[in-house]
C-alpha cells in the first residue's frame, strides 16, 4: 500500500542526465564498423589457407595490425552497448538485470582485449 | 520487464453469444472483449450480431447500437464522435484507432474489438489511464519563460508556428504508446510516444525559454532512449502523426547541445 501519487510515481527518481553519450556513441561506432568491416574482410580472407609465417608476416604491417586493432575494439564495444541496451530492455535493473549487464562488460571486454592482445602479439613478436 | 505469456487472471475465455437480429438480411458479427471487475471472473469475448442496414458506418457507431439496443452493461469511452476527443481509442481489428473515425467498411470479416493492449483494464473497453495522464503531466506541458510577461501576446513568427504542425494535434489517445513494446515492458519509466510528442512539442517552440530544463530531464536511458524506432506508434496513429520522428528529433537535439 502507498499513497504516492501518480506524477510522484512518474518522476520517480529524476533524470539520470545521461544516455546521449550511449545512444550517440553506438551509432557512431556502427557507421565505423562498415569500412573497418570491410577492412578486416580484405585483410583476412586472402590468408585463408595460407600458413603461418604469411599469416604472421601479413600481421607485421602496421597498417593491417592496426586496421585489425580498430575491428575488435570498435566492435566488441559497440556490442557491450549493444548488449546492454537489449539487457535494459527486456530485464529490469536490481538483481538478474545488473547481474547481467556486470557479465556483458566483463565478456565484452575480455574477449575484445584477449583479440587485440593476439594481433599486437602476432605484430611484435611473430 | 517482457512478459511472454498472458497473466492468468487476463486469459481469454469463451463469452455469450448474444441473439441475431429478427429479420435482418445485412447481419455483421461483433467479437468484443468484456470484463467485469465485480465477477472476480477472466475476460471473455463475447459476440454481437448487428443489422448493418440499421448501423451507422463507423466502429463507435456499431459499439452505441449495440448498448442502446442489444446490451446496456457494455462499457467504453466515448464523446466527441469526430476524432477530436480521443475518448474511444480501443483495438479494433488488431490496430489501436479511434472507433468513431474508424470505419465498419476497413474491416474484413467479424469485427474484433478489444482495449488498447497492455494497459490495466477498468471494465471491458476501458484502460486504466491514470499512469500515462501523470506521465504526460512530468514532461511540463505548458509554456515556460523565464522573460517578463509582455504586455500583450507572446509573438510567435509565421515560421515558427508551422514548426508546431503535426505535433500540436495530438489528442492523447494513447494508441501510440500502447502499441509501443517498449512502452509495454518499460511503461514505469519509459515516457512513451504520446508523452515524447509533446515533450517535443514544447522543446521546439520559439517561445518556450526551458528547452535545456526539458532536455534535461529528459536526458536519461529510460525517460527518453527506450525508443528503438520500432514505429509502431506512427503506423498506429489515428491523426496521422509521426511521433517516433519527434523523438528523434529529441534525441539529435541532445547531441547538437554536446557537440
Amino acid at each position: 500500500m502507498s499513497f504516492k501519487t501518480d506524477k510522484g510515481r512518474v518522476l520517480g527518481l529524476g533524470s539520470a542526465n545521461e544516455g546521449a553519450h550511449h545512444w550517440f556513441g553506438e551509432r557512431l561506432k556502427a557507421v565505423a564498423l562498415i569500412p573497418l568491416t570491410i577492412a578486416f574482410i580484405c585483410i583476412v580472407a586472402p590468408l585463408i589457407g595460407e600458413d603461418h609465417a604469411t599469416v604472421v608476416a601479413a600481421l607485421q604491417s602496421p597498417l593491417k595490425a592496426i586496421a585489425l586493432i580498430l575491428f575488435f575494439a570498435v566492435t566488441f564495444k559497440h556490442l557491450e552497448e549493444g548488449l546492454q541496451v537489449v539487457i535494459e530492455d527486456y530485464i529490469h535493473g536490481k538483481g538478474t538485470g545488473l547481474v547481467l549487464i556486470v557479465l556483458n562488460k566483463l565478456f565484452c571486454w575480455a574477449f575484445g582485449l584477449a583479440a587485440i592482445f593476439a594481433i599486437a602479439k602476432i605484430a611484435f613478436a611473430g | 520487464m517482457v512478459e511472454l505469456t498472458l497473466p492468468k487472471n487476463s486469459r481469454m475465455t469463451v463469452g455469450k453469444t448474444w441473439p441475431k437480429p429478427e429479420g435482418a438480411t445485412n447481419v455483421r458479427a461483433f467479437k468484443i472483449y468484456r470484463w467485469n471487475p465485480d465477477t472476480g471472473e477472466n475476460p471473455s469475448l463475447d459476440t454481437y450480431f448487428l443489422d448493418m442496414d440499421k448501423c451507422g458506418p463507423m466502429v463507435l457507431d456499431a459499439l452505441i447500437k449495440i448498448k442502446n439496443e442489444v446490451d446496456p452493461t457494455l462499457t467504453f469511452r466515448r464523446s466527441c464522435r469526430e476524432g477530436i476527443c480521443g475518448s474511444c481509442a480501443m483495438n479494433v481489428d488488431g490496430i489501436n484507432t479511434l472507433a468513431c473515425i474508424y470505419g465498419l467498411d476497413e474491416i474484413k470479416g467479424d469485427v474484433k474489438i478489444y482495449p488498447l493492449p497492455h494497459m490495466e483494464v477498468v471494465k471491458d473497453l476501458i484502460p486504466d489511464l491514470t499512469h500515462f495522464y501523470a506521465q504526460h503531466a512530468s514532461i511540463m506541458p505548458w509554456l515556460e519563460t523565464k522573460t517578463n510577461k509582455p504586455a500583450t501576446e507572446w509573438k510567435q513568427s509565421i515560421e515558427d508556428r508551422k514548426k508546431l504542425d503535426g505535433l500540436y494535434e495530438c489528442v492523447m489517445c494513447a494508441c501510440c504508446s500502447t502499441s509501443c513494446p517498449s512502452y509495454w515492458w518499460n511503461s514505469d519509466r519509459y515516457l512513451g510516444p504520446a508523452a515524447l510528442l509533446h515533450a517535443y512539442r514544447w522543446i521546439i517552440d520559439s517561445r518556450d525559454e526551458a528547452t535545456g530544463e526539458r532536455l534535461d530531464e529528459l536526458q536519461d536511458p529510460f525517460k527518453l532512449y527506450r525508443c528503438h524506432t520500432i514505429m509502431n506508434c506512427a503506423k498506429t496513429c489515428p491523426k496521422g502523426l509521426n511521433p517516433a520522428k519527434a523523438i528523434a528529433e529529441i534525441k539529435k537535439k541532445m547531441v547538437e547541445r554536446t557537440l
